[in-house]
C-alpha cells in the first residue's frame, strides 16, 4: 500500500507559497486518484488541487485558510492500516525542499508520473528503509540523509521555500529585522537581495508586521496584510519600473467610426456582443504584425522579436489585478477575440484560469475606460517591450469641415521599452493602431 | 591628420584610459587615444610596474642575505643597483609594448600628442610631431592622471629632491635618503633604497606610518622599519627643504635633517591644467574632476576616470573606472564602481593591504565590532617561508557577522586580500568565510583563521 505525501503544489513559476482556502474532503474520507482535494490560492489564480495517491485522507496539516511554502507537506493520503506518524511528525511537516530541488527517485520513474498537482513523494529519506514506497520505482537509488546544518546562525538557503536569491548579509539582516525577504525586490544581479534592499524594506513601515493592539490604538491608519496577489504586484512593478526605462506616446483617436460599426455588429443576432477593448485588441493584433519591433523583448545582449502575438489583457479585481493571456491574437477575427476575452475575463474574476493562461503575452493592453479615465500611462509588464494604457471613449467638441460639432475620442498611450525600441517606432506603431481603429472595416478583412 | 570623427576620444592611456580605450573597441565603438608618453601611464612606465620591479630586487637582496639560515651559503655578494634599474626599465618597456600591442588588436588608434577638449565632442590634439588635428568624438573620457605633489615652498628638481619620477629613473642610489611622506609611495622607497645600503629616514606629518592604514598595521611597519635600519620619524612637520650638507638640509619642526636626496612622497594631485575643462565649464571637486557614478562629468558626453576623477589614487579603481565609463557611452548600464570595496596594496616588506573599515573607523561609525587577528608566526606555511613578520585581522560587525574591514601585513598579503574583496562583493558574511574549505598549507589559512578568531574560536592559536 502507498503513503502519498501530498505537498502545495507550485503551480507557476512565481509561486512561493501558497494558501489552502478550503479542504473540500476530510480526514477519513476516501480518495481516488483524480478527486479535488482542495482549493489553492496562489499569487495568481485559486486553483483546484487534484489527489493523485488513491486511499483514505489520514491528516490534515495545513488547515483551510493557512498558508504553506510550496514543496512543504500539507496532506497525508494512505491506507488506514499504515502508519503514517513518523511521517507526519516529520520536523516542520516535511517542508521539504521546493519541489525542483527533490527530484523524484530516478529518471524511469520520473516520466512514468504525469506532471500533476500533487505528486506522490516517494522520496521518504530517513523511514526509506522502513516504509519501502513501492511507487518510487525498481530504479530509485537509496538516497542519503542529508545532515542538518550544524550552525544555528547560519541557515541554508537550500531549505528555504520558494528559493529566495540572497546574500548571506541580506539573510541576517533580514532575520534580525524580521523582514520576509520573500516580499523584497531583490536589487543585486539577477534580482539577487542584497544588503541595501532589506535595510530599504527594513526603514519601510508597511511592509513591518503591526502588533494588532498597534491596529486598535492608532486610528488614523491601518495596516493591512498584503494579499498574494499584492505581493506578487509589489515585488513585480519595481521589476519593470526600475530597469526597464520606459518612454510614452500619447495619440487621440477619432472613434465615431469605430463606434458606429460597433453598433452594427452588436444589433447582429446571434453574433458575440463586440466591447471598445475587443477593437483594440484586434488592431493591435494586427498592427503589431506590421510592427514586431514593438512585438519584442529585451534579452540582455539580443532582442527576441516574436513571430506569434499574444496579447495580455488586463483585468481588475478586488484586491488586484491580473493578466490573462489572448494567444495567437493575430490569428483570431474579431469575434473570436470577443468570445474569448469575455471569457478570460470573467474567469479571471471568478478566479478560475489555468496558470499556462497567464503568462507568455508578448504584449499588453490595460483599459481604464470603464472608470470614467481620459488617459493614463501603464507600467510595462516584463520581459514584454511596451503596454497600452487605453482611456475612455469621451465625447468630445470637435472642429470639423470648420464648425465645431459633437465627436467621439479616444486617447492611447503606449508605454514603451527603451532598450527595444525608440519613440519613432512607438510612434509608428500607435499611428497605425490609430489608423485601424479610424478605419475599422479593417478590422473585419 | 585634420579630423577625425571617432565614438570615442580619450586623452590619456594610463591604466584608467588603455582600459576604457579596449573596452570601447570591445563593445564596437570607434577609438582614438591621445598620449604624450608611452601608453600605460605613470602606473606602467615609471609608478607600479617599475617600483614593483625594484621591490622584486630588494626582495632578493634580503634572501640572498639570510640565504645562511636556509644553509645556502653565498659569498661575494654584489648588489648592483644600477642594474636594478635597468631591469626595471625593461620590465615597464615590455608592458608598455603590450599596450600598444593591445591597441592593435582592439583597432584602437594612438594619436601622440596633448589633447585639449574646445567642446563637448571635440579634442585639439597639439600632435608631438608638430601640427595639430582634431578629434570629433561623441563621447570624451578624461584621464590624464595626476602628477606629483610637494610641500610649500619646496621645488621638485629631480636632482636633490626627487618625485616618485625621477627616483624610478634614477640609475644610482644615494648613500642617504631622507622619505618625506610615510604613505605608499614613501614606504616602497625607504625599502628599495635601503636595500641596497642607504641610510633612509622617512618623515611622516601625521602621527603613524601608513597613515590611511589600520593602526595596528602601522604600528608593526614601523617596529619592522626600525628593526632594518630604516628611521621612522611621526608627527614631523618639514619646514624648509634647502642645498647644503652632503646634498641637502630638511629643517622639521623637530630638528634639522641631512642626506645626500630628498624623495619628496607627500601625494599626488590632479593633472587637469590646460585640458580645456574649465572653459567647458566642467564641475571641479576639491581639485578633481566631479563625475557621476557613470563617471560622467557636469558636461553631458564629457567623461572623467582615473585619479583626475578622485581618490584613491590607485590604478585598479582606474580601470574599473575605465570599464564603467565605456559602457555608459556604448549605452550599457554599467554596474558602478563601489568605492567602499577598493583593495589598498603596499609593497614593502613585510607587504601590506587592506580593504574596508579600519577599526578605529568602524567604531567611528558607530558599528559593535568584533575582532579576529591572526599572526603569520603561527601559519605553518608562513613558517615554512621563513617569513613570519605580520599578521592578519579581520573586523566584523558583531551583530550580523558583517566584513567591515580586513587589515593583513605579512608575506604576499597583496594576494591574500582578495577573498575578501570578493566575500565582500558577494556580502558574504563570517561564517561563509569560515565554511569555506582554505588549502593547507597556505597563506590564505591565516584569512580562515583570522576569521575564525572573529567568531571567538580560531584553531591554531
Amino acid at each position: 500500500m502507498a503513503i502519498t505525501r501530498v505537498v502545495m503544489p507550485k503551480l507557476s513559476e512565481q509561486m512561493e507559497t501558497g494558501k489552502v482556502i478550503k479542504w473540500l474532503k476530510q480526514e477519513g474520507d476516501r480518495i481516488q486518484g483524480g478527486d479535488i482535494l482542495a482549493e489553492i490560492e496562489t499569487d495568481k489564480a485559486d486553483v483546484e488541487m487534484e489527489a493523485f495517491g488513491a486511499g483514505v485522507l489520514r491528516k490534515i496539516l495545513v488547515p483551510n485558510g493557512e498558508t504553506a511554502p510550496v514543496g512543504s507537506l500539507i496532506a497525508v493520503i494512505a491506507e488506514p492500516g499504515e502508519d503514517i506518524g513518523a511521517l507526519v511528525a516529520e520536523p516542520g511537516g516535511g517542508a521539504a525542499a521546493p519541489a525542483r530541488e527533490a527530484p523524484p527517485a530516478g529518471p524511469a520513474a520520473d516520466v512514468s508520473r504525469r506532471p500533476a498537482a500533487v505528486p506522490p513523494q516517494p522520496r521518504r529519506e530517513d523511514h526509506a528503509e522502513r516504509q519501502p514506497a513501492p511507487e518510487a520505482g525498481p530504479t530509485a537509488p537509496a538516497r542519503p540523509v542529508a545532515p542538518a546544518p550544524a550552525e544555528p546562525t547560519a541557515p541554508a538557503p537550500a531549505a528555504e521555500p520558494g528559493r529566495v536569491k540572497a546574500s548571506p548579509l541580506a539573510r541576517k539582516i533580514a532575520a534580525q529585522a524580521g523582514v520576509d525577504l520573500r516580499l523584497i525586490h531583490g536589487s543585486g544581479p539577477a534580482g539577487r537581495v542584497v544588503r541595501r534592499d532589506v535595510e530599504a524594506a527594513a526603514a519601510a513601515p508597511t511592509t513591518a508586521p503591526v502588533p494588532a493592539a498597534a491596529v486598535a490604538a492608532g486610528p488614523e491608519y491601518e495596516d493591512r496584510p498584503l494579499s498574494q496577489m499584492r505581493a506578487t504586484i509589489a515585488r513585480r512593478m519595481p521589476l519593470s519600473k526600475g530597469p526597464v526605462p520606459h518612454f510614452y506616446v500619447s495619440s487621440e483617436v477619432d472613434m465615431d467610426p469605430a463606434w458606429a460599426l460597433r453598433e452594427q455588429l452588436n444589433a447582429l443576432e446571434g453574433q458575440p456582443k463586440v466591447s471598445v477593448n475587443d477593437l483594440v485588441v484586434r488592431a493591435c493584433a494586427l498592427a503589431l504584425l506590421e510592427h514586431p519591433g514593438v512585438n519584442a523583448s529585451f534579452q540582455g545582449e539580443s532582442l527576441r522579436v516574436w513571430r506569434r502575438v499574444h496579447v495580455g489583457i488586463a483585468v481588475a479585481l478586488e484586491d488586484g489585478l491580473i493578466t490573462p493571456v489572448l494567444r495567437d491574437a493575430h490569428a483570431k477575427s474579431l469575434g473570436q477575440i470577443a468570445v474569448e476575452s469575455r471569457d478570460l475575463a470573467e474567469r479571471a474574476r471568478a478566479r478560475k484560469l489555468r496558470t499556462q493562461e497567464l503568462s507568455g503575452a508578448t504584449f499588453s493592453i490595460s483599459n481604464l475606460g470603464m472608470y470614467d479615465v481620459t488617459e493614463f500611462s501603464a507600467i510595462i509588464n516584463p520581459p514584454e517591450g511596451a503596454i497600452l494604457a487605453v482611456g475612455a471613449v469621451r465625447q468630445v467638441p470637435v472642429v470639423r469641415d470648420g464648425g465645431v460639432g459633437a465627436g467621439r475620442r479616444m486617447m492611447l498611450t503606449l508605454s514603451c521599452d527603451h532598450r527595444v525600441m525608440d519613440g519613432a517606432m512607438g510612434a509608428r506603431f500607435l499611428q497605425d493602431v490609430r489608423r485601424l481603429l479610424e478605419e475599422p472595416l479593417r478590422l473585419l478583412v | 591628420m585634420a579630423t577625425s570623427k571617432v565614438d570615442v576620444a580619450i586623452v590619456g592611456t594610463g591604466p584608467g584610459g588603455y582600459v576604457a580605450a579596449i573596452r570601447a573597441a570591445q563593445l564596437g565603438l570607434s577609438v582614438a587615444a591621445v598620449e604624450d608618453d608611452r601608453p600605460g601611464g605613470v602606473c606602467l612606465n615609471w609608478g607600479c610596474i617599475p617600483t614593483k620591479a625594484l621591490l622584486r630586487n630588494a626582495e632578493v637582496v634580503h634572501l640572498v642575505e639570510k640565504a645562511a639560515t636556509f644553509g645556502v651559503h653565498v659569498e661575494n655578494v654584489r648588489a648592483d643597483y644600477g642594474e636594478a634599474v635597468t631591469r626595471s626599465r625593461s620590465v615597464a618597456d615590455r608592458m608598455a609594448k603590450g599596450v600598444e600591442f593591445l591597441f592593435r588588436k582592439n583597432k584602437i588608434t594612438l594619436v601622440r600628442g596633448t589633447g585639449k577638449l574646445t567642446s563637448p565632442t571635440t579634442v585639439e590634439v597639439a600632435r608631438t610631431e608638430g601640427g595639430t588635428g582634431t578629434l570629433e568624438a561623441r563621447g570624451v573620457i578624461v584621464a590624464t592622471g595626476s602628477a606629483p605633489k610637494s610641500v610649500p615652498g619646496v621645488t621638485i628638481d629631480e636632482q636633490r629632491v626627487l618625485s616618485s619620477n625621477g627616483a624610478v629613473r634614477q640609475a644610482h642610489r644615494p648613500g642617504s635618503l631622507i622619505v618625506i611622506g610615510a604613505g605608499a609611495v614613501g614606504v616602497e622607497f625607504a625599502d628599495v633604497y635601503a636595500a641596497y645600503g642607504a641610510q633612509v629616514t622617512v618623515l611622516e606629518a601625521l602621527d603613524r606610518a601608513v597613515p590611511v592604514e589600520d593602526e595596528e598595521v602601522s604600528a608593526l611597519l614601523a617596529r619592522t622599519f626600525s628593526r632594518r635600519g630604516i628611521a621612522v620619524k611621526t608627527g614631523v612637520k618639514v619646514t624648509s627643504v634647502a642645498p647644503g650638507g652632503p646634498g641637502v638640509v630638511v629643517e622639521t619642526d623637530g630638528g634639522r635633517l641631512e642626506a645626500e636626496q630628498v624623495l619628496m612622497a607627500v601625494g599626488r594631485g590632479a593633472r587637469t591644467a590646460g585640458l580645456g575643462l574649465d572653459a567647458l565649464g566642467v564641475t571641479m571637486d576639491r581639485g578633481y574632476v566631479k563625475v557621476s557614478p557613470r563617471m560622467e562629468t557636469s558636461v553631458r558626453g564629457v567623461y572623467a576616470i582615473g585619479d583626475v576623477a578622485g581618490p584613491p589614487l590607485l590604478a585598479h579603481k582606474a580601470m574599473a573606472e575605465g570599464v564603467v565609463a565605456a559602457e555608459a557611452i556604448a549605452g550599457r548600464d554599467p554596474r558602478p564602481v563601489d568605492y567602499t570595496n577598493v583593495p589598498s596594496c603596499t609593497y614593502c616588506r613585510p607587504q601590506i593591504a587592506s580593504v574596508g573599515l579600519t577599526e578605529a573607523r568602524a567604531r567611528e561609525n558607530g558599528r559593535e565590532v568584533a575582532i579576529g587577528k591572526f599572526p603569520f608566526t603561527a601559519s605553518g606555511k608562513a613558517v615554512a617561508m621563513a617569513e613570519t613578520e605580520g599578521f592578519v585581522k579581520v573586523v566584523a560587525d558583531k551583530g550580523t557577522g558583517e566584513i567591515l574591514g580586513v587589515h593583513i601585513i605579512g608575506p604576499e598579503a597583496t594576494e591574500i586580500i582578495h577573498e575578501f574583496a570578493v566575500g565582500r562583493t558577494l556580502e558574504a558574511t563570517l561564517e561563509e568565510i569560515v565554511h569555506t574549505v582554505h588549502a593547507h598549507p597556505t597563506l590564505s589559512e591565516a584569512a580562515l583563521e583570522a576569521t575564525l578568531a572573529a567568531l571567538g574560536h580560531a584553531i591554531h592559536i
